[in-house]
């Protein structure tokens, strides 16, 4: 098949929707803590604490809609002890996120060889299974790419929504991003910035975690160690290039997706002339070139890791 | 809830939280020893005895915690100017690229020219490979977290494409990993016969030779008043910029000398094994020795003694070895609200 060609057939907007889907929710999450002014580098371990506890639930026999509130409620957990040291503590974002993600991680492998200590291979799940909606999964490409999905991608897509709305149309939204803008004038309004910027990392957290369970109870059917393989720092790279916008960051995080899906299937066309490591190492170098383009006019959230404390200026 | 400064904490104060830290650390582990059936007061013994009961254990430690000086003072250099390096990991492997390329025969030299010019190519690889993000940094403003922790997986697939391309083992049976380096190439033993080799020598000295360039000169001086406050140091003059380049420069030589040591020292070829998260467990240790470069090395010798001991503890009991880095990950959150609680008061209101 043709290099061009690939990027018209269905089944590969399909591949790069599902491929977008846990950065979605990985990047809402993010997107919330720092629109907040809290940068929560404890992504890619909560994700990986999500990713595990999203498979555990259904595979000690849980639902898989059970899978995906443990995973929000472990996440949520690990989002509470990142916040209860930065944001009433003030303690170093980057210091502590590195420790959350270190934490959720190894907690989680330990865990895993705790409850299953003698399997070679991981065990399967029944995964949640694509649900085509009727009517819209039948226009060509489009579609298909995006109506033929699993619940679970829609729940992405809705999230997004979800906190686009929360985020401009709310009062909540609004003290949200007050708290990551000038923290003091939110103060004046009589809201305590510490509970909003707390109740901000642990939604955003519980977000992360979905996003890692996607991989275990959508995407793939088991856990495996490494699996997040760094997702979690890509969806920081995302927030970024979608300028702290809900609706940028989800086209980014599709467009993303779309080139990993597409350097897949140029791995498989090349022919083996190129190592296949160099179209591995794509997408985290596009991510960085991203991050690079945008950097000159993106405007951080400008109490972004600022701790605050009551009463100071 | 609002945090109040204190005075400067005695010497009995500044001791006292970090231990407390450690204890806090054993007591929330112990929960997970617990959790997986164990009497935590025998785990931890055997952590103890796995870690220095004998000379063995001793040396293993010792010999383990040898990349770990390195990495914890490339971090602790790093994060005292406040530039986040969170890509030890890759900056090690490219110390080990290094190490392969010019000590598997391509320069016939003598051990004593061959070793130190294998070094400073390491040094100088692993500082070109952070520099790309300090440059990025202070040009462009692209924070230097992400870029850093990008290039950690952009990294090890290269050195895997390495492995199954140029630099593959031809007598390797097929598995991914370079030739040896000649004998010229490798540092001695310290003693005949065990694992320690003389890295470990060289990361003293250089925990040493930090320790001096930081109390000592005035690139120390700019470093440190840079991580407290760039306005105030360009206020007086510092170039800040040119601060955090030498400063990426040194961070990432350090850290690529772990991987020249590895290499050289211990393992002798490069594989994509060659370091089991040195690099981040790095971040740890530096904090654990609170950025002081003399204090990394009692930092590393107490991590790598966890690791050490915890491999010999789970083949003994029942325990997951990953309690380790429970352990170790623990003890960082633990000690940074130490730290915290040694230099502020928490005032409830």
């Amino acid at each position: 098949m043709d290099a061009l060609e690939i990027l018209f057939t269905a089944s590969f907007w399909v591949a790069a929707i599902r491929i977008a889907s846990p950065l979605i929710f990985a990047t809402m999450g993010e997107l919330i803590c720092e629109r907040a002014g809290v940068l929560n580098l404890g992504i890619e371990g909560i994700m990986t604490a999500g990713a595990f506890a999203g498979w555990f639930t259904v595979y000690s026999g849980g639902d898989l809609w059970a899978g995906v509130l443990v995973a929000a409620l472990v996440g949520a957990l690990f989002g509470l002890l990142h916040a209860t040291l930065t944001v009433p503590l003030g303690l170093s974002q980057h210091v502590v996120g590195i420790g959350v993600t270190l934490l959720a991680t190894s907690l989680t492998y330990f865990t895993y060889r705790l409850v299953l200590p003698e399997v070679t291979s991981p065990p399967k799940i029944e995964p949640f299974q694509p649900l085509a909606v009727p009517g819209l999964s039948e226009i060509p490409v489009v579609g298909e790419a995006l109506f033929t999905q699993t619940p679970l991608t829609y729940l992405a897509f809705v999230s997004v929504a979800a906190v686009a709305w929360i985020l401009y149309r709310t009062p909540v939204g609004l003290a949200v991003r007050a708290a990551g803008e000038n923290p003091s004038a939110v103060e004046a309004q009589g809201i305590s910035v510490t509970g909003i910027r707390m109740g901000a990392v642990a939604v955003g957290s519980a977000l992360m975690a979905v996003g890692g369970a996607f991989l275990t109870i959508s995407a793939f059917n088991s856990f495996f160690f490494q699996m997040i393989n760094g997702r979690g720092w890509i969806c920081i790279a995302l927030v970024v290039f979608g300028s702290w916008r809900p609706g940028k960051a989800l086209i980014g995080a599709i467009l993303f997706a779309a080139f990993d899906a597409y350097q897949v299937r140029l791995q498989q066309i090349s022919g083996g002339i190129v190592p296949y490591q160099v179209f591995l190492m794509m997408p985290y170098a596009l991510s960085i070139l991203a991050l690079i383009l945008v950097a000159r006019r993106a405007t951080y959230p400008k109490a972004l890791m600022i701790p605050y404390q009551k009463g100071e200026r | 809830m609002r945090l109040e400064p204190k005075p400067a904490p005695s010497l009995a104060v500044t001791l006292t939280f970090p231990l407390a830290a450690i204890a806090t650390t054993l007591f929330l582990t112990s929960m997970l020893v617990l959790a997986a059936g164990a009497s935590p007061l025998s785990v931890f013994y055997l952590v103890a005895k796995g870690a220095a009961g004998s000379q063995f254990a001793l040396v293993e430690t010792l010999t383990r915690a040898t990349p770990l000086i390195f990495t914890g003072l490339a971090i602790a250099v790093a994060f005292r100017a406040k530039l986040w390096n969170i890509g030890a990991e890759a900056q090690l492997y490219i110390g080990g690229v290094v190490t392969v390329v010019l000590g598997t025969g391509a320069l016939p030299l003598p051990s004593v020219i061959l070793i130190p010019v294998i070094m400073i190519a390491a040094m100088a690889a692993g500082a070109a490979l952070l520099l790309g993000p300090a440059v990025l940094k202070t040009r462009f403003g692209v924070d230097e977290v992400v870029t850093t922790l990008l290039l950690n997986f952009i990294v090890l697939l290269f050195v895997s494409m390495l492995l199954e391309g140029v630099l593959k083992d031809p007598m390797g049976l097929g598995w991914p990993q370079s030739q040896k380096v000649i004998a010229e190439a490798q540092l001695p033993r310290i003693i005949q016969g065990k694992r320690l080799h003389y890295g470990f020598v060289i990361a003293i000295v250089s925990a040493v030779f930090v320790w001096l360039v930081m109390k000592k000169t005035v690139l120390g001086y700019e470093m440190r008043a840079v991580g407290h406050n760039p306005e105030g140091a360009r206020f007086v003059g510092i170039l800040v910029n040119r601060t955090l380049m030498k400063t990426a420069l040194l961070s990432g030589g350090l850290a690529a000398l772990a991987g020249f040591s590895e290499v050289s020292g211990l393992k002798g070829n490069l594989t994509l094994d060659l370091s089991p998260g040195y690099g981040y467990s790095g971040i740890v240790v530096a904090m654990l020795a609170m950025l002081n470069p003399l204090g990394v090395i009692a930092s590393a010798i107490f991590v790598a003694g966890i690791f050490v001991g915890a491999d010999a503890m789970s083949r003994a009991a029942k325990v997951p070895s990953y309690i380790a880095d429970v352990m170790v990950a623990t003890s960082l959150l633990t000690m940074v609200v130490a730290i915290l609680l040694t230099r502020y008061r928490i005032k409830w209101r």
